[in-house]
Formats: structure tokens, C-alpha cells, sequence
């Protein structure tokens, strides 16, 4: 009796929460409602770019747009117009929102890729960053001078060395990065071969070291990396100048002032990032409902069971560590020209773990939760903690004083820093996700099919054994 | 070892040979070792095409590290296993599905996190063509493979007894039903030996009834061969034409299932030396249940 307690408060919350979304779901509710909070939310950005409220309720307006009952042109039609148009403007005006954007899209696509090892297959991967090095390398060695510096000492390029390669090459390398990555994860995936669970953990632990050391060290013999100091500068591709006259010409009235050429910049790279992670949700979804996508989780659920019904498991794994890699491959030539900067320093263990733990907060194995899980993190990161650290700079300037324990907030430590806890402030999350939501944010659901049996429950099996209710696997 | 008459006239009507009965399974000094311990020892077997067989044998006897050797989830140290006459001994469990032969598992091992017809289309894996790149595209190809996929699993589902429950998470039915569901999904890859282990453990007698039933339709209907471990008595003696005791990783016995329940040497090993008196009383009491169907 007791123990059905929390289980049938969690049935009324969740009742409450499905009847409060079939009340927002009916007629023409959901296109009114999204309609007002998106004009809402863009206008308040407008107006004030540095306030973050009025960020939140864009982001939480723009997610409305999917998670609302509407018609699927209507659903694809908003979600252009926020990528394309209203992000840009919105970008143009304050470019740390466009910072913000465009990160959410790469570590989307990022936790999209480790979702496909960690979540479908259930392969723990702590090594993931190792990938996007890849990716970023292949295209910080030959998008810039670097294979005309193999004899120099770091940090002593001569003047006027040429760049390798012309700057259009870069759309060629997102395609070669995405190669790349998964052969390198193929690589990583063989000791998947050996080794399960905990272990293969450790060992993509150390795999993720090893190429963070690699670039770390190869600068000699030959100079391969630059080491410590990164590769820099790489190159972006070409900006044709029409383009961003066009776009001046079009929207300076909205933006406000003239988008300078490194402003474009960001927004033809956000424009890519969205490309490049459209993408990839097409082609995670279309594996995770497939042949393909059906064995990875028989091998996460019973890899014996699954073996014995035919599955290569030790195929699938591999070919889940080539996918998953290959996204980040594409995601680090990005990155790498987007930056026009590599060094070792980006591909941390903790790097790896933030991933993971975008994976685990917005939903292992689901695609939706995943993304609402990188959003999560890098607004919290980003925009929230920032801003609060930068709030309590401000106090600690003033001569405010906490009235009834006569606190000064110029006392206040450094140590009191949020960003200098971020990583507490993870942890607590998880740790509180992990008690109350442990499938995450939007866990993963199955899908359901159209089947021609389903629903008439009359004559059903002659073991007649009455079914668990019906909702049991929706909860 | 003549064929049943039924089986030979559903053979004959499909074309097949009748002249010999063709052995579908033939295993010879099959042996099995874990460290020092010899699980499966010597073991000889054979089965004709279209019958249902049983092994039967104490716990620990290794029966299924026997059928594990079989169906290629451990290679056998020694002996040779032969499968409508090709060595299948040391193939992969992938290559013996393909082969057509399928299994199920004592404790259920269903993929609890799926749906029933998503884990009936996962027994259907090594019959399906698409690869990855029809995937990421989404062919005509693909899409209508997909459909018949899905077809064929509610087909299945339908025929195990299962009804509206596609789109439950197989973890979430009840125990009868996810033993109908391991059957459907060894049926999806399409077998023509199929592989039970324990299959009515765990079930009331009424859900064993319609289980045995329907072991009985899958090879009177569909002509697979059966080949059971199993512990319920009464189950064996109702529906095998023939037995194999193992004991010890050896087998002891072989023989219809009256001339089993009557061998002092299968009894001792299940009750020990002693108790053969009661022990012989027991298995005939379950043999006498079966006399009167068979």
C-alpha cells in the first residue's frame, strides 16, 4: 500500500499534465497559442536583446512549435521561418543569441551522434569529444598553413607562408570529416569487440585521452598539430559579398544597423550548423526505425538474445561507433572553420561528459529529449549561469547590504562564483533528474504502429490472462 | 522411426521427399566443456524432419548448453553437429539463423523495452535485405520491406494467440503472453527447426494446455520441426514422439516416451538410487495422461 503511494501521485500528475495538453491541443487552440507566444517572445527579443526572460520564452515559443498538436506543413513552415528568418534578424541584433543558437545546433548534433552508441545501442561511450577532434583537425591541418609548417617549431610560421588549401574547400571537408570520424570510430569500436559494459567505458575513457594527447604532441617529429598551442588561423569559406549586401539590403531596417562581414559570418555558419543537424535528426530517425535501428536496441535490451536471432552484434556495434562518430566528424570541420581555431584544450574529458550529460538529462535514446537536453545545458551554461555570475558581479560592486544579517555583498567571496561551480550545479541537476525523471527530460518512447489488431481487446489471446492497463508503456 | 502419417501425406503434397525419412538434426560426440567441467559429454542425437522431440534430464544436465552448442551461441570443443546435413558446428549464431533454424530461451529473453511487433520484426532480422543506405533514403525498396515486415509480425502475433497487444512493451505483458511472443519472434526468422527451451515453465496448467496446442499446430500446420527441453511431465509425455534423457552432460536414455517412463535408469537419475519405486509411479502417471491423446 505503501509503496503504491508515489505511484499513483506521479498517475495524477501525469493525468493532470495530459488533460492540460489535450485542453491545449483542441481546435485551433495550438496555432493561436504558438502564434501569440512566437510573436511575443521575438518582439520582447527585439526590443530588449539582453534580457533573458524574454530569450526563455522565444526558446520555450519555438519548441512549442513542435511539441504542439498542429498539421505537419504548418509545424515545418514555423520551424523555417524561426530558423531562417527570425533567428537571423533576431541573431544580426544581439550576436550572442546567434552564439548561443548555433552552439545548441552543435552540440545537438553532437548528443544526436553519442545518442545513437549510448542510447540505441547502449554502449558507453566516454571518449565521444574524440570524434569531433577529428573532425576539427582534418580541417585545421589543411585549412590552414599548417602542411607548409611540418619542419617549423611551433609558433614560428615565416611570414607570408600560403594557406594549403582554397577557402571553399571546407564544404568538401565537412563531407571528408564526416569519413574520417567514422573510421576512427570504427577503430574505437573494436575493442567493443572484447569488452562490455564498465569496461568498454574505461577504454573509450582512455581512447578520448590518447587523441587529446596525440594532438597534444604531434608536433614533432613532424608538426602535425601545432600541440599545445592549436591550429590557427583556419580558414571559413568564402563569403560571397553579394550575399551579405542582399541581406543587408533586406533586413537592416529590422536589424537596425549594418551586419558587418564577421556578423554574416556567424549567421552563414548557424545556417549550416541547422543544415548539418536537420540532417542528422533525418537520418537518426530513419535508422532508429529501421532493420538497422530495431538490432541496436535488441543488442542494448538482450545482446545474447539478440545474437541468437541472427543479429552480427558485434557488426551493429561497430557500425553504431561509425555512425555516432560521423556526425561529430562533420560537427568538428564546423567548428574548426567556425572558430578559425583548433586546440587540445576543446576536446576535454569533461567535454565528453557534458555530452553524455546533455544524452541523459533530455532522454537516453530519445531524439527529441536529446535536443531539448543540449538547449538545456548550453542555455544553463551560456546565458543563464553567465548572467548570474554577471548579476552578482553587479552586487558585489554595489553597496548593497542584505539587511537582517547586515551582509554586504562586496564580502561576498569569488569562490561564490556560478561559473566557477557550473560543474556542482551539473552535478545536482543530474543527481535530481536521476531521482525524479531518470529517463530524462522527454524520455524515449517507441513507436507506435498502425496495426490492424490493435485496440479490439474482446477476443484476444485464448490465455486470456488479463493485460497490465493499457497505458503501462506510455506512462 | 516411420514418419506420422499425417506428416508424410503433408510432405508429399508439398513435394518433398518421403522415401527416407531425412534427418534434420545430426549431432555426434558433441562435446561441451567449461573449465573442468565437462557440461555436455558425448552427446549423440538425431532427428527426423517433422517431428517433435524432447530432451528431458535433472538440472545442471546441460541440456541447455546443448542446445546453445546447437544454435552456435558456444562452439562446441568436440564432435560434429549437422543441420539438413551441413556442419553447422563452430558457424555463428547468424549464418544457423539464416539456415533456418530458431530458438527460444528458458528464462524468457524478450527485449523488454520494445514493442511486441517491433521484437517479432528483431526475429525477422536475417530475412530482411535492406542495408543502410536504403535506410538513410527511405527507398520504395525499403518502405515496402517495412511494411511486409510488419505484416508478417502481426501475422505471427495472430497466430500465437496474441491479439491488440502489438504496440505494448513486451516487458509489460504477462507471463503466458511473453512466451507466445518468444515463439513469434523465433517464428519471424522463418525456421524449420525450432529450438524451445523450457517453454511451459513457469505457466498454469490451463496456459500449458494451449501452449502445448500450439506446439502441436506449428508443426501439424506449418511442418516445423520440434525439438523441446522440457520439465512438466506431463507436457513431454502428451507431446513428444520421442525422448533423449541427458544426465550429467551424457545422454542415458533414448526411446518413445512409454519406454522412458519405465527405464529404472531415467528414474534413478531423477529421484536417485532408491526411490525408483515412486519414481516410476510419477513418470507413468504423466506417460498414462499422454496415452490418451496420442
Amino acid at each position: 500500500m505503501k509503496a503504491k503511494n508515489p505511484a499513483t501521485r506521479k498517475n495524477t500528475v501525469s493525468a493532470a499534465l495530459r488533460s492540460f495538453g489535450a485542453f491545449l491541443n483542441r481546435g485551433a487552440t495550438p496555432y493561436i497559442l504558438s502564434g501569440v507566444l512566437l510573436v511575443l517572445g521575438t518582439v520582447l527579443v527585439y526590443l530588449s536583446p539582453r534580457s533573458i526572460p524574454a530569450f526563455l520564452l522565444f526558446a520555450v515559443a519555438s519548441s512549442l512549435a513542435y511539441f504542439l498538436d498542429m498539421k505537419k506543413p504548418v509545424k515545418l513552415g514555423l520551424a523555417v521561418l524561426i530558423a531562417v528568418i527570425i533567428v537571423p534578424i533576431l541573431g544580426a541584433r544581439n550576436i550572442f543569441y546567434l552564439e548561443v543558437i548555433f552552439q545548441i545546433a552543435v552540440f545537438s548534433a553532437l548528443a544526436l551522434g553519442l545518442n545513437i552508441v549510448v542510447g540505441f545501442s547502449g554502449l558507453l561511450n566516454f571518449g565521444y569529444m574524440a570524434f569531433y577532434a577529428v573532425g576539427a583537425y582534418l580541417w585545421g591541418f589543411f585549412g590552414s598553413q599548417q602542411p607548409y609548417l611540418l619542419h617549423e617549431i611551433p609558433g614560428t610560421a615565416p611570414m607570408g607562408t600560403p594557406f594549403f588549401l582554397a577557402p571553399d574547400w571546407f564544404y568538401l571537408f565537412i563531407f571528408l570529416g564526416v569519413i574520417a570520424a567514422a573510421i576512427v570510430g570504427l577503430i574505437l569500436g573494436l575493442p567493443v569487440l572484447r569488452v562490455r559494459g564498465d569496461y568498454l567505458a574505461v577504454i573509450t575513457l582512455g581512447f578520448g585521452e590518447i587523441i587529446r594527447q596525440l594532438a597534444n604532441n604531434l608536433d614533432k617529429p613532424l608538426n602535425l598539430t601545432n600541440g599545445p598551442q592549436g591550429i590557427t588561423p583556419i580558414q571559413r569559406p568564402t563569403l560571397p559579398k553579394e550575399l551579405l549586401a542582399f541581406f543587408n539590403r533586406l533586413f537592416q531596417p529590422l536589424v537596425g544597423h549594418e551586419v558587418t562581414v564577421n556578423q554574416f559570418y556567424n549567421i552563414m555558419f548557424y545556417l549550416i550548423a541547422v543544415v548539418v543537424v536537420v540532417l542528422v535528426i533525418i537520418v537518426t530517425t530513419r535508422f532508429e526505425d529501421s532493420k538497422i535501428g530495431r538490432a541496436w536496441a535488441a543488442i542494448r535490451e538482450d545482446e545474447l538474445a539478440a545474437t541468437a536471432m541472427g543479429i552480427p552484434a558485434n557488426k551493429l556495434k561497430l557500425g553504431a561507433f561509425a555512425v555516432g562518430a560521423s556526425f561529430a566528424g562533420a560537427m568538428g570541420v564546423l567548428m574548426a572553420a567556425s572558430r578559425t581555431f583548433v586546440s587540445p584544450d576543446s576536446f576535454s574529458f569533461l567535454q565528453s561528459v557534458s555530452i553524455l550529460t546533455m544524452v541523459i538529462l533530455g532522454g537516453i535514446g530519445s531524439i527529441p529529449g536529446v535536443i531539448i537536453g543540449a538547449a538545456v545545458v548550453i542555455i544553463l551554461n551560456l546565458q543563464v549561469l553567465q548572467n548570474f555570475s554577471l548579476f552578482l558581479a553587479q552586487l558585489r560592486q554595489s553597496e548593497a547590504v542584505i539587511p537582517l544579517i547586515n551582509f554586504h555583498w562586496k564580502d561576498l567571496s569569488n569562490q561564490l562564483d556560478p561559473s566557477k561551480y557550473q560543474r556542482l550545479v551539473f552535478g545536482i541537476i543530474l543527481i535530481l533528474m536521476m531521482i525524479y525523471r531518470p529517463a530524462g527530460i522527454l524520455p524515449a518512447a517507441r513507436r507506435k504502429r498502425e496495426l490492424k489488431a490493435a485496440g479490439d481487446d474482446d477476443d484476444a489471446a485464448p490465455d486470456s490472462t488479463p493485460k497490465k492497463g493499457k497505458g503501462a508503456g506510455r506512462g | 522411426m516411420t514418419m506420422p502419417r499425417r506428416t508424410r501425406r503433408r510432405r508429399r503434397e508439398r513435394g518433398l521427399a518421403v522415401a527416407k525419412p531425412a534427418l534434420i538434426l545430426e549431432t555426434t560426440d558433441v562435446v561441451k566443456r567449461f573449465g573442468g567441467l565437462t557440461a555436455v559429454n558425448k552427446m549423440s542425437f538425431s532427428m527426423e524432419a517433422g517431428r517433435i522431440y524432447s530432451i528431458i534430464g535433472p538440472n545442471g544436465a546441460g541440456k541447455t548448453t546443448f542446445f546453445n552448442a546447437l544454435s552456435g551461441l558456444n562452439k562446441p570443443e568436440e564432435g560434429s553437429i549437422s543441420f539438413e546435413g551441413r556442419r553447422i558446428d563452430g558457424m555463428v549464431p547468424e549464418k544457423i539463423t539464416l539456415l533456418h533454424m530458431a530458438r527460444t530461451f528458458q528464462n524468457i529473453r524478450l527485449f523488454g523495452g520494445m514493442t511486441v511487433v517491433e521484437n517479432i520484426m528483431v526475429g525477422a532480422y536475417t530475412r530482411l535485405h535492406q542495408n543502410a543506405v536504403q535506410t538513410v533514403l527511405r527507398t520504395a525498396a525499403f518502405k515496402a520491406e517495412e511494411a511486409r515486415a510488419e505484416h508478417r509480425a502481426e501475422e505471427l502475433m495472430e497466430y500465437v494467440g496474441l491479439k491488440g497487444v502489438g504496440n505494448e512493451l513486451a516487458g509489460s505483458l504477462p507471463y503466458g503472453a511473453q512466451r507466445r511472443v518468444e515463439i513469434a519472434r523465433a517464428m519471424a526468422s522463418e525456421p524449420r527447426l525450432l529450438l524451445l527451451d523450457e517453454p511451459t515453465a513457469g505457466m498454469n496448467p490451463a496456459e500449458t494446455e494451449d501452449a502445448t496446442a500450439l506446439f502441436r499446430r506449428l508443426r501439424d500446420e506449418l511442418g516445423i520441426t520440434i525439438l523441446l527441453i522440457e520439465h512438466d511431465m506431463r507436457v513431454v509425455m502428451n507431446i513428444s514422439e520421442r525422448i533423449s534423457v541427458m544426465d550429467y552432460g551424457e545422454k542415458i536414455a533414448e526411446g518413445e516416451p512409454r519406454e522412458i517412463a519405465a527405464n529404472p535408469k531415467v528414474i534413478e537419475a531423477y529421484l536417485g538410487r532408491g526411490a525408483a519405486g515412486g519414481g516410476a509411479a510419477a513418470i507413468a502417471a504423466g506417460s498414462s495422461g499422454a496415452g490418451a491423446t496420442t
